[in-house]
């Protein structure tokens, strides 16, 4: 990467953005440090591009073209708008904590009922009492660095050993501001023999154009059985490039559900390290796309120790001009024998120019695992959908029963069944949506 | 009225005709058979008058009660009362059975303006006709004919079929890869449903099934064109003599 480049368009505005947020962020002088460092890197390789092996499918350059100015704090109005799409997209039973435009939001979350059963700050709290870790990773990916320099704020929470969660924790993060980014960033750690199911939900009020740059960070002790369920449900023009960073103890079960249903420009990009023996990870995901959306999942699944299983499921929909993305790595270090570890992705093209790109990749450095991935591409079966039709199924019904089938592969991983039945929920209206 | 014309029908498949000019009246309450070799243009035939994309009509009428069906959608033509049992019925996984009998019935009552079955109607009657089919309930929770036998598929055909009460059923081989206790049972489940108001249409290359299947008129096909027919000794006759003759004669 040479740096004329990235000083390029959106290079130097992003460098006047870094220069006028930097005073507002919090941190002590050791973090803003260490923001700067990470901004340096932003600026020395850019927003990343298809020349970047990682990016090659999702070019930001030609899809985003520009950063846009850190949104304004949440004022009185923002917040109150952000309270109805708060109901609007709540799931029944879970606790919420809500994040607005990046910041966040103590009077539409359930702090108090949740401390009673974990421990709950803010990033920014955490960030001027503590050292700056939280925004150190492993990677040097352009897109977390940026996260790196100008998050502004996120949930930090910590599920104590052997705690058992009575109710699921839903993180909120609510766009209110148009033309506008957020950087948000968490951290949730999950102690031994814990059990915990967390959901992350994405939505607009009323925000049009808008960016998202959030960081995840999921740290998971022995023994632990959680469930993350991550719903992207952004405004139709929206950006959201979410970096995932994942360590999985000993005997423990994570089973991660992922569903895009809007969003102009989306990615996921989920690192996953099994790095005690004996887990089960379950990775699934669905992205439902149209128009000209661009939905992009790429996940890198690293056994480092032996006799861990991992399975991922992945089923695109996509109509219209639509162009999604798969892009999946699972890394076998030397000493991980019995490692099992398969992931299958289908998509479905319900239109001549919609776009699938399928990047399976197995690195495997031990000699003794079953490891396997398949992928396919194609239309809806002409054969079904008649069948369908002459029991008198309208087109668009016959189609809508069969591309449930085909993502219910999918989703039916979801255990636990209110929550299965919200995510077919969302599909169901996707589906309407669409006819 | 007749409740299905065919007048004429050329029908071209990737510019060839597969049938030649066919002629069929079918009044309620009868049971036709039509029996021909292979190739003789029986199954597509019974596509066209189900919809099934890929075949282009070049000339000719099909009326159903004096409509055109040939205007029709595949789901306008089900939801007026024209049923094809298939002859090779589709595996739909991920699509429950039961999920999927309660959609096709509500969507045919909705295009006739009539009101959804309500859940327990439809479940006694369900368990009704999939008791006298020998259906296990179980295989109505799986996937649409997902994991199912031959005879199993050929029931779940006949058990749609009385769901959904066409006054058309027209079967399309229905006797391929069955034997014959399976046949008898989608047989028994077939003549349960005969009825002055409805007619079957059924289509078959061995007379075996008209054994369980009486009809009151058969119909010998060649190459595309009715060439005889007649009462249900015709069957018998062409066991006896083959279809020879009547690729000959066509």
């Amino acid at each position: 990467m040479n740096v004329a480049l990235a000083k390029t368009g959106s290079g130097r505005a992003v460098s006047d953005l870094f220069a006028s947020a930097e005073g507002l962020l919090p941190g002590s002088p050791a973090i803003k440090a260490a923001r700067r460092q990470a901004f340096e890197t932003y600026e020395r390789l850019g927003l990343p591009h298809r020349r970047i092996e990682e990016w090659k499918y999702t070019d930001l350059r030609a899809l985003v073209g520009e950063v846009l100015p850190l949104a304004a704090s949440p004022d009185a109005g923002a917040l109150s708008k952000a309270a109805d799409a708060v109901k609007a997209h709540a799931i029944a039973g879970a606790r919420k904590l809500v994040l607005v435009d990046g910041v966040f939001a103590a009077d539409l979350s359930d702090v108090k009922a949740i401390a009673a059963e974990a421990s709950v700050k803010t990033l920014r709290e955490t960030l001027e009492k503590d050292a700056g870790d939280i925004l150190t990773t492993s990677s040097t990916d352009a897109v977390i660095s940026l996260n790196a320099a100008l998050a502004t704020d996120g949930v930090v929470l910590e599920i104590a050993d052997g705690a058992q969660l009575s109710a699921p924790i839903q993180i909120i993060h609510v766009a209110t501001a148009a033309s506008a980014s957020a950087y948000s960033r968490s951290r949730v750690r999950i102690g031994k023999g814990a059990r915990a199911t967390f959901i992350e939900s994405f939505v607009a009020a009323g925000a049009k154009a808008y960016q998202v740059n959030d960081a995840v960070i999921v740290e998971i002790g022995d023994n632990a059985d959680v469930a993350h369920i991550r719903l992207m449900d952004d405004a139709p023009d929206a950006v959201n490039i979410t970096s995932q960073f994942v360590t999985v103890g000993a005997d423990t079960k994570l089973n991660f559900f992922n569903m895009t249903t809007g969003g102009a420009v989306s990615r996921l990009q989920g690192f996953i390290k099994l790095a005690g023996e004996g887990s089960e990870l379950s990775i699934n995901g669905v992205n439902l796309l149209k128009k000209t959306e661009h939905g992009d999942l790429t996940l890198v699944v690293d056994h480092a120790v032996p006799n861990c299983t991992s399975r991922e499921i992945f089923r695109a929909v996509i109509d219209d001009r639509a162009h999604s993305v798969f892009q999946g790595r699972i890394i076998v270090r030397p000493d991980a024998q019995k490692t099992d570890g398969k992931m299958m992705t289908r998509a479905l093209l319900l239109s001549d120019e919609a776009e699938a790109d399928n990047k399976p990749e197995l690195e495997i450095f031990a000699d003794d695992v079953s490891c396997g991935h398949g992928a396919t591409a194609g239309a809806l079966d002409d054969t079904l959908l008649f069948y369908l039709r002459a029991r008198g199924l309208p087109e668009k019904d016959a189609q809508a029963l069969l591309i449930q089938a085909f993502v219910g592969e999918a989703i039916e991983q979801i255990a636990d069944d209110d929550l299965r039945e919200h995510v077919v929920g969302m599909a169901e209206r996707w589906l309407e949506r669409r006819s | 009225m007749p409740l299905l014309e065919v007048k004429d029908l050329k029908v071209r498949v990737e510019e060839r005709e597969i049938l030649h000019g066919l002629t069929l009246t079918v009044n309620e309450g009868e049971v036709h058979a039509i029996m021909g070799p292979n190739g003789s243009g029986k199954s597509t035939l019974s596509h066209v008058i189900a919809g099934k994309p890929g075949y282009e009509v070049t000339d000719g009428q099909i009326l159903f009660r004096g409509e055109d069906l040939l205007e029709m959608s595949p789901d306008e033509r089900a939801a007026k009362g024209v049923f094809l049992a298939f002859q090779y019925p589709v595996e739909i996984p991920g699509v429950a059975t039961m999920t999927f009998l309660r959609t096709a019935l509500n969507a045919q009552r909705k295009a006739r303006g009539e009101s959804e079955y309500s859940t327990p109607d439809f479940l006694k009657k369900v368990r009704e006709v999939s008791k006298s089919l020998n259906i296990p309930q179980d295989m109505l929770k799986r996937g649409v004919n997902v994991g199912f036998s031959g005879g199993e598929k050929k029931r779940n055909e006949v058990l749609q079929m009385a769901l959904f009460e066409p006054s058309l059923c027209i079967l399309d081989e229905m006797d391929s890869g069955l034997d014959i206790d399976a046949l008898r049972i989608a047989a028994d489940g077939v003549n349960a449903l005969r009825s002055p108001k409805r007619a079957m249409v059924v289509i078959t290359h061995y007379q075996r099934l008209l054994n369980y299947i009486v009809p009151d008129v058969v119909h010998v096909m060649s190459k595309g064109r009715v060439v005889k027919s007649g009462g249900k000794d015709l069957a018998l006759e062409l066991e006896a003599s083959g279809y020879a003759q009547f690729e000959d004669a066509a």
